[in-house]
C-alpha cells in the first residue's frame, strides 16, 4: 500500500512542480452508521500535505458523510482518525476550525443578512484577540487589529475577484458568486486543510473554469491541502493529484486519476455492468 | 397645546417601555433566528426574583432594607437570569441545532409556560413591589410657556434614559465586536457558524443571558411602576406589534417602533377616541402592525432577505 502510495505521489510530483509533504490526515478503517443505515464501511485512505485529494462516487455513496467525519461533525463508530500525527478524540464541530480545517458547503450556507465583506470577516473571528470593550469603543489596539484583519479580507476579495460586491448582501448575489464568497470565508481562516463539498455543483462552464483556477491557485500559492468532493469527472481528473472512489459506503478505488479512470470497479459503478 | 404635549410625552414614555420589551425579542431573533415566545415570561421571572430577593436578602443577612440590599437583589437577579439562560441551552436548545425555526419557536413556547409556572412556584404568586428609589412625584415643566405647565413623570424620564442607554450599548455590541458578529452568524446558519469555529453552545448562553438582562431591566422598571404580578408577562403581547413595525432584526427599529406605537395609541385614544366611541388604545398597535405587514413585511428597518427557490 505504501509502495503504490509513494509511486503515485512521485508521478504526480513529476508531472507538476509541486512538492508533497507528510501525511497530514490518516483515516483508518472508518465505519459510520446512522441507526441501521451504513453510511461508511471500513474506509481507509490518507491525505498528504499540499496535495489535492478528491473523493468521488455516485449519489449516496457516502462522500458528504466522509467529509463530515474529517470535519468532526460525525464521529465514526469504528476506526481511527489521525490528524497531524495525533489520534483525534471525539470533538465538537466548531473545534475543527481551531485545528486549521475549513470547509465550504454543497448547499450554500452563507450568512444571508450580511454583506460579502462581513461574511468573509466572520472567518477572521478566531484570530481576533482584542478585548470586547476595546472593540466596542473602537479604540487603540482593537482598531489596529480590525484594520489588519480587514486588509487580509481585502486580499481575499481581490483574489476571488469580487471587489465590486464588497458591500452587497450575499443573498442578492448570483449563485456562482455566492459560491466564491463561501470559499472566501473558508480562506479567511487561513486553513491548512480546505474541504470543498461540490464547489462546482450547479455552475456553468465559465464559472467552473473560474472555480478550478481559484482552487489550483489556493493550492499553489498558499500550499493549502485540499480535499474535494465533485461530480464533474472532467474537473476531478484535471485538478486532482489522487482520487478516492466510494460506492455504497465502500471504497472501490484509490489512486492517481489515470489509474482510477481505468479501474474496472469504478467503471462499473459509474456506467453499470453488463449482466 | 399643553395638553397635546402632555399626551405626546406620555405616549413616548410608554413607547420606550414597549421598546424595551421588544428589544428582548429582537436580540434573540438577531442572534439565533428564533422568535422567543418566552420573553414575557422571562420579564416576569426576573421581576419576581428581584422583588423577592430584595425582601429575603435583608431578612437573611439581618440588614436594613435599602440601596445596598436592593443592589444585592439585582445582582442575584442577574445571576438567576444567567442560570436560566444556561439551563435553556443545556436542556433544550442543545438538542435543536440545525432544526427548522418552527421547532425552535415551539421550544420557546414551552419554555414560556415552564417559566410562568415555575416562577410563582418558587417566588410566590402575590403582588410584590420593587423599590429602586425612582422618584414617584410628577413634576411640571415649561410652566412659563403654557398655562399650568406640562406634566411629566420623572420616573418615566429615567426609564427612558435607561432604555436609550441599553439600546446604544447593544447596537455597538452587535455591530463592532467579534462576539456580535459571531452572534449574527449563528442566527443565519448554525452549520456554517460551526465550520468557522464559532462555539454554538457558548453563543446561545451569551445571547439568552443578554436577553435575560434586558428582561430584568424591563421587569424592574415595570415592577416599580405597577407592581410585580402575573400580568407583567402579558406586556410581551404589546411588544409583538412593535417588533413587526420596527423589523425583527433591527435594534433601533425596536425603539422607533415602540415610540410610534406608544405615541400613536395615546394620541388616537385622546383625539380619535371620542369620535368612534373610544377603546382605541387596546387595538391600535395591532391595527397599525397589520397595515404595515401588507406594505413592508420586513418592517420599517428590517433586513430584506431574498430567498431563492
Amino acid at each position: 500500500m505504501d509502495m503504490t502510495d509513494s509511486s503515485q505521489l512521485a508521478a504526480a510530483e513529476n508531472s507538476g512542480r509541486r512538492r508533497f509533504g507528510d501525511i497530514i490526515l490518516d483515516l483508518q478503517n472508518i465505519s459510520l452508521s446512522f441507526g441501521g443505515v451504513k453510511a461508511l464501511t471500513d474506509i481507509s485512505f490518507n491525505v498528504r500535505e499540499h496535495e489535492i485529494r478528491s473523493i468521488i462516487g455516485p449519489n449516496g455513496a457516502g462522500k458528504s458523510s466522509m467529509l463530515n467525519v474529517i470535519n468532526g461533525v460525525y464521529y465514526p463508530q469504528e476506526g481511527k482518525v489521525f490528524y497531524r500525527g495525533a489520534e483525534r478524540a471525539r470533538m465538537e464541530p466548531y473545534m475543527a476550525a481551531r485545528q486549521g480545517i475549513a470547509r465550504t458547503f454543497q448547499n450554500l450556507a452563507l450568512f444571508k443578512g450580511m454583506s460579502v465583506l462581513d461574511n468573509i470577516m466572520t472567518g477572521r473571528n478566531l484570530q481576533m484577540r482584542s478585548n470586547i470593550f476595546l472593540q466596542a469603543l473602537r479604540i487603540g489596539p482593537a482598531q489596529r487589529e480590525e484594520l489588519a484583519h480587514r486588509e487580509q479580507v481585502e486580499r481575499i476579495i481581490d483574489f476571488l475577484e469580487i471587489q465590486a460586491y464588497r458591500k452587497t448582501p450575499v443573498g442578492q448575489l448570483p449563485y456562482g458568486l455566492q459560491k466564491r464568497v463561501d470559499l472566501g470565508r473558508a480562506l479567511a481562516l487561513e486553513p491548512q486543510m480546505l474541504l470543498l463539498d461540490e464547489p462546482m455543483a450547479g455552475m456553468n462552464v465559465e464559472e467552473k473554469q473560474d472555480m478550478c483556477r481559484f482552487i489550483l491557485d489556493v493550492n499553489d500559492e498558499f500550499g493549502t491541502t485540499i480535499v474535494l468532493i465533485e461530480h464533474d469527472m472532467g474537473v476531478v481528473m484535471d485538478i486532482s493529484d489522487r482520487v478516492v472512489v466510494l460506492d455504497y459506503g465502500k471504497k472501490i478505488g484509490d489512486g492517481a486519476p489515470e489509474e482510477v479512470r481505468n479501474n474496472e470497479d469504478v467503471i462499473s459503478a459509474y456506467l453499470g455492468t453488463k449482466h | 397645546m399643553g395638553f397635546f404635549l402632555e399626551t405626546l410625552l406620555g405616549g413616548l414614555m410608554t413607547g420606550m417601555l414597549y421598546a424595551l420589551v421588544a428589544l428582548g425579542f429582537v436580540l434573540i431573533f438577531k442572534a439565533s433566528g428564533v422568535f422567543n415566545f418566552a420573553q414575557g415570561a422571562m420579564v416576569l421571572f426576573a421581576a419576581l426574583a428581584v422583588a423577592r430577593f430584595s425582601e429575603w436578602i435583608p431578612a437573611w443577612l439581618g440588614m436594613e432594607q435599602g440601596a445596598l440590599s436592593m443592589a444585592l437583589a439585582i445582582l442575584v437577579g442577574i445571576v438567576v437570569m444567567i442560570a436560566v439562560a444556561w439551563l435553556i441551552e443545556r436542556l433544550a436548545l442543545r438538542y435543536l441545532v440545525n432544526q427548522e425555526p418552527i421547532t425552535l419557536l415551539m421550544a420557546t413556547l414551552g419554555i414560556a409556560y415552564l417559566l410562568d409556572g415555575f416562577g410563582p412556584m418558587v417566588f410566590g404568586s402575590a403582588v410584590y413591589s420593587i423599590d429602586v428609589g425612582m422618584p414617584k412625584d410628577p413634576s411640571f415643566i415649561l410652566e412659563s410657556v403654557f398655562d399650568g405647565g406640562v406634566l411629566v413623570s420623572l420616573e418615566d424620564v429615567y426609564s427612558a434614559g435607561i432604555a436609550a442607554t441599553l439600546v446604544a450599548a447593544l447596537t455597538v455590541f452587535f455591530q463592532y465586536t467579534k462576539t456580535g458578529r459571531a452572534l449574527r452568524a449563528v442566527a443565519d446558519d448554525h452549520q456554517a457558524a460551526q465550520s468557522i469555529g464559532i462555539p454554538l453552545a457558548r453563543m446561545w448562553v451569551i445571547v439568552w443571558s443578554v436577553a435575560g438582562m434586558v428582561a430584568l431591566v424591563v421587569g424592574i422598571i415595570w415592577g416599580s411602576k405597577l407592581g410585580v404580578q402575573f400580568s407583567i408577562s402579558l406586556v410581551a403581547l404589546k411588544a409583538l406589534p412593535v417588533v413587526i413595525l420596527g423589523g425583527l432584526t433591527s435594534l433601533p427599529g425596536a425603539i422607533v417602533g415602540g415610540l410610534i406605537i406608544g405615541v400613536g395609541e395615546k394620541l388616537s385614544e385622546v383625539y380619535l377616541g371620542p369620535m368612534i366611541g373610544g377603546g382605541i388604545e387596546t387595538w391600535f398597535a395591532y391595527g397599525l402592525a397589520l397595515c404595515l405587514l401588507l406594505v413592508r413585511p420586513q418592517g420599517l428597518f428590517g433586513e430584506k432577505i431574498i430567498d431563492r427557490v
